[in-house]
């Protein structure tokens, strides 16, 4: 029934496309004719416009302002960039995947990105029967082969820091956080966030508590979709009514649900912050810069396109490409509009902590890192 | 079970109009509304269906030419010149329809041998629909709305996954064990809504949508606990054994199985069952009017149970090809849009075993080429969709078919 809907709302974008480019057509249709020459726009490289960059996203879909968007940014940037020729297809469900992929085989795609775990055993079917291509996988490191590049983040690390901020911020004394579903890609945040909320707490002498989630059992707070919306609403409004006053939602699109509760709960007289994941919420979920703290960024545009232009250069190589904070892989995000909510000594401690952590002083444990 | 007693509740439920309704009769209204619907969706002509398509295809270019980019900046100087507008969009229909059709059928550009030769990825797609879509004429021929395929599948996979990861068989009679227990889950599940139906009254529509949610949660809560690959923290169970999959037809190169095989098979059965046997002439009878049906002595309630038991056996298979034939493994996903795809299948079909299995093999076909549009035509795969639901508006409002193309009550005119 949802994806129903799901398609009647894309559907009725198909429409409003329709009335808008009629409606410009009469508006703009006054003008000149281009001269009617065939060559467009030189190509940066010869070797480029043979390049076929290609990317499967999983259910979530190219615009599910997560992992499948920001890959996809980082692939089209790597189009324009690099002059390469980009293919996409969307999954919208696990029996997708894999005519996906072999239909990217067949259109010769000399690198296909692959988005989350869930595309594992697709991508590895499909690279073991095309060897001569190559196949890179977001989020997943169990496939060894000489022509698939795992592309993992150890996402506690920057985790940690939010952490840190969110307790060092917190009035209550009080932080949450939820996820999607009990896989390690969403533990690893909140493992990362309940470290650092120990590690305020040991070195401030405080005791703040992490809501939804114990590091220890491995057990918490889960919408047990990402999908379902108004679950993360849910699960918020609960944090919020328990005392926590920074939420981290980890659950993709559910992070718009529980910015829905924060900024409902903040309209009631509460002082509820928010704590995106994945990408910069400031840029991606600007409606809740008013109440956004940070976020914990994985740089996948970036891994992306980097990853494609050594394909390009034939520089491709089979081992795990792993985001940590010292290579830039994973980045805690600036405090944009809520600059002043953190002192100046939380900001010089963060800068510390971040330097702990590169040098290795600082130790961030979570069963979920990539080994 | 005697029938009497199974009969009473809808003995009740057929219109007394004389003993004043102490509790409402169940569905006095709702069942002759929905008879006379089925009703209507079975008269329709193999044309409707035809047309239908077609304009729903054209509607779907119409979008494409207006969602191309090429249009769109084309059109930015269209009084200047208005043909390099009307060549963009031809360009871009005829790239879109091109790829589709290539992708469905075969495709001499492409680099692999699966890619070249799409109409068996048409047929590996059409296999469960062509099932799941019989599962829906079937109910529909006895005057039910079983909306419950998506359930009905997923449990059938269910039961085949335990059968086929859990336990281990001899080749041969291993499949056969997957093929039945798959059988029997949706037959379970479909049975509860009939059995529901004819002893309570309570409408199938509402009962089988509601299964369907309680379907994927019990799937997921399985997969989660009992049914989860130990190797995994995801919900996904383990993989099937080797001995429990639909072999290969073709070779490694294609992924089509024998699961079509067996959906032939089912369209055969239920076209016998429906036209030559006693228990289809009942159906039909039943179908056709359920108060009629029971003056002339038959037992309406067990129509309806039975015919659901059928029905979720369908569904449950359709189940079973899905795990057995593609997926290999059961996730709460399995069924995905399986189940309502079947509803569309079996109205374009009209209701005729025959007639369903075409549609569902032109299902297939848009499923194949869509992905092949949307890959190399960069058009968004949500045309199909687009094509999909206009085909059903276009079946469901077969007054708004008859008067584009001035069809005058073809009914009448002998069907």
């Amino acid at each position: 029934m949802k994806n129903l809907l799901l398609n009647k709302v894309k559907r009725g974008a198909l429409v409003g496309t329709v009335t808008v480019s009629a409606m410009a057509m009469l508006l703009t249709g006054c003008g000149e004719a281009p001269p009617s020459s065939g060559s467009g726009d030189g190509t940066k490289n010869a070797a480029a416009a043979d390049y076929l960059g290609c990317i499967v996203s999983d259910s979530g879909g190219f615009d599910d302002q997560s992992f499948n968007q920001s890959s996809y940014e980082g692939l089209k940037k790597a189009e324009a960039d690099l002059g390469i020729k980009v293919k996409e297809a969307q999954s919208g469900a696990t029996s997708d995947f894999a005519p996906n992929l072999s239909q990217m085989a067949s259109a010769g795609c000399n690198m296909t990105l692959t988005i989350g775990f869930l595309l594992a055993e697709a991508t590895a079917t499909a690279a073991k029967e095309n060897p001569d291509l190559h196949y890179a996988i977001i989020d997943d490191n169990s496939i060894k082969a000489d022509n698939v590049k795992p592309v993992v983040y150890d996402t506690a690390q920057a985790a940690f820091m939010a952490g840190y901020t969110a307790a060092a911020t917190s009035k209550t004394g009080k932080v949450g956080t939820f996820g999607g579903i009990n896989i390690p890609t969403v533990t690893i945040f909140m493992d990362g966030f309940a470290e650092g909320v120990k590690y305020f707490n040991e070195k401030q002498g405080k005791d703040v508590k992490v809501l939804g989630w114990d590091v220890a059992t491995q057990q918490g707070s889960f919408a047990n979709t990402f999908e379902i919306v108004q679950e993360g609403t849910k699960i918020s409004n609960n944090l919020i009514s328990e005392g926590a006053d920074v939420i981290m939602p980890v659950a993709g699109p559910l992070g718009k649900g529980a910015g829905d509760a924060v900024l409902a709960a903040n309209k009631g007289g509460k002082d509820v912050k928010l704590v995106w994941v994945d990408s910069d919420g400031y840029l991606t979920a600007p409606a809740y810069k008013s109440v956004l703290l940070t976020s914990v960024i994985k740089t996948m545009g970036e891994a992306v396109e980097t990853i494609v232009s050594d394909d390009l250069n034939g520089k491709f190589d089979p081992a795990p490409y792993v985001g940590t904070l010292e290579n830039g892989g994973v980045a805690l995000a600036p405090f944009h509009d809520l600059d002043a909510s953190v002192s100046a000594d939380t900001k010089t401690q963060l800068e510390e902590i971040k330097k702990g952590i590169i040098d290795g002083s600082i130790k961030v444990e979570s069963k979920s890192s990539p080994k | 079970m005697s029938g009497t007693e199974l009969n009473k509740p809808a003995e009740e439920s057929g219109a007394t109009p004389a003993t004043p309704a102490s509790k409402p009769a169940p569905e006095a209204g709702k069942e002759s509304n929905g008879t006379q619907l089925v009703r209507e969706i079975m008269s329709g002509n193999a044309v409707i269906s035809v047309l239908a398509v077609v304009v729903a295809l054209v509607i779907g270019g119409i979008l494409i030419a207006f969602t191309d980019s090429r249009t769109t900046s084309a059109m930015g100087y269209f009084f200047g010149d208005p043909s390099a507008t009307f060549k963009a969009m031809w360009a871009a229909v005829s790239e879109a329809y091109g790829a589709l059709l290539r992708g469905a059928t075969y495709d001499p550009g492409a680099r692999t041998w699966q890619g070249r030769l799409g109409i068996f990825e048409t047929l590996t797609f059409a296999t469960p629909l062509i099932l799941s879509g019989l599962a829906v004429t079937l109910a529909f021929r006895v005057g039910l709305f079983n909306i419950g395929a998506k359930g009905q599948i997923i449990l059938g996979a269910t039961f085949a996954g335990v059968v086929g990861f859990l336990i281990e068989l001899p080749p041969g009679i291993h499949l056969v064990a997957v093929v039945l227990a798959g059988a029997i889950g949706g037959a379970l599940w479909g049975g509860i809504a009939g059995f529901l139906k004819a002893k309570t009254g309570a409408h199938e529509v509402i009962v089988t949508i509601m299964l369907n949610y309680i379907a994927v949660s019990l799937v997921l809560y399985l997969l989660k606990n009992q049914l989860r690959d130990p190797n995994s923290t995801n919900p996904i169970s383990p993989r099937m054994h080797e001995s429990a999959m639909f072999p290969l037809l073709l070779g490694p190169n294609y992924r089509l199985h024998w699961g079509l095989v067996v959906a032939v098979l089912a369209v055969v059965a239920v076209a016998w069952l429906l036209n030559r046997s006693t228990l289809g002439f009942e159906y039909r009878a039943i179908g056709e009017n359920p108060r009629a049906a029971r003056t002339a002595g038959m037992l309406v309630s067990r129509g309806y149970i039975t015919v659901m038991l059928f029905s979720g056996a369908l569904a449950g298979l359709a189940g079973v090809t899905q795990l057995a034939g593609t997926e290999k493994l059961l996730d709460s996903d399995i069924a995905g849009s399986i189940g309502f795809d079947a509803i569309t299948v079996a109205l374009l079909g009209r209701s005729r075993p025959w007639g369903t299995f075409f549609a569902a093999i032109l299902f297939g076909a848009f499923k194949a080429g869509g992905t092949s549009m949307a890959i190399n035509a960069d058009v968004s795969i949500d045309i199909v969709a687009v094509v999909q639901s206009l085909i059903v508006l276009f079946i469901a409002a077969p007054p708004l078919i008859r008067s584009i193309f001035r069809i005058k009550e073809l009914r009448h005119e002998g069907v």
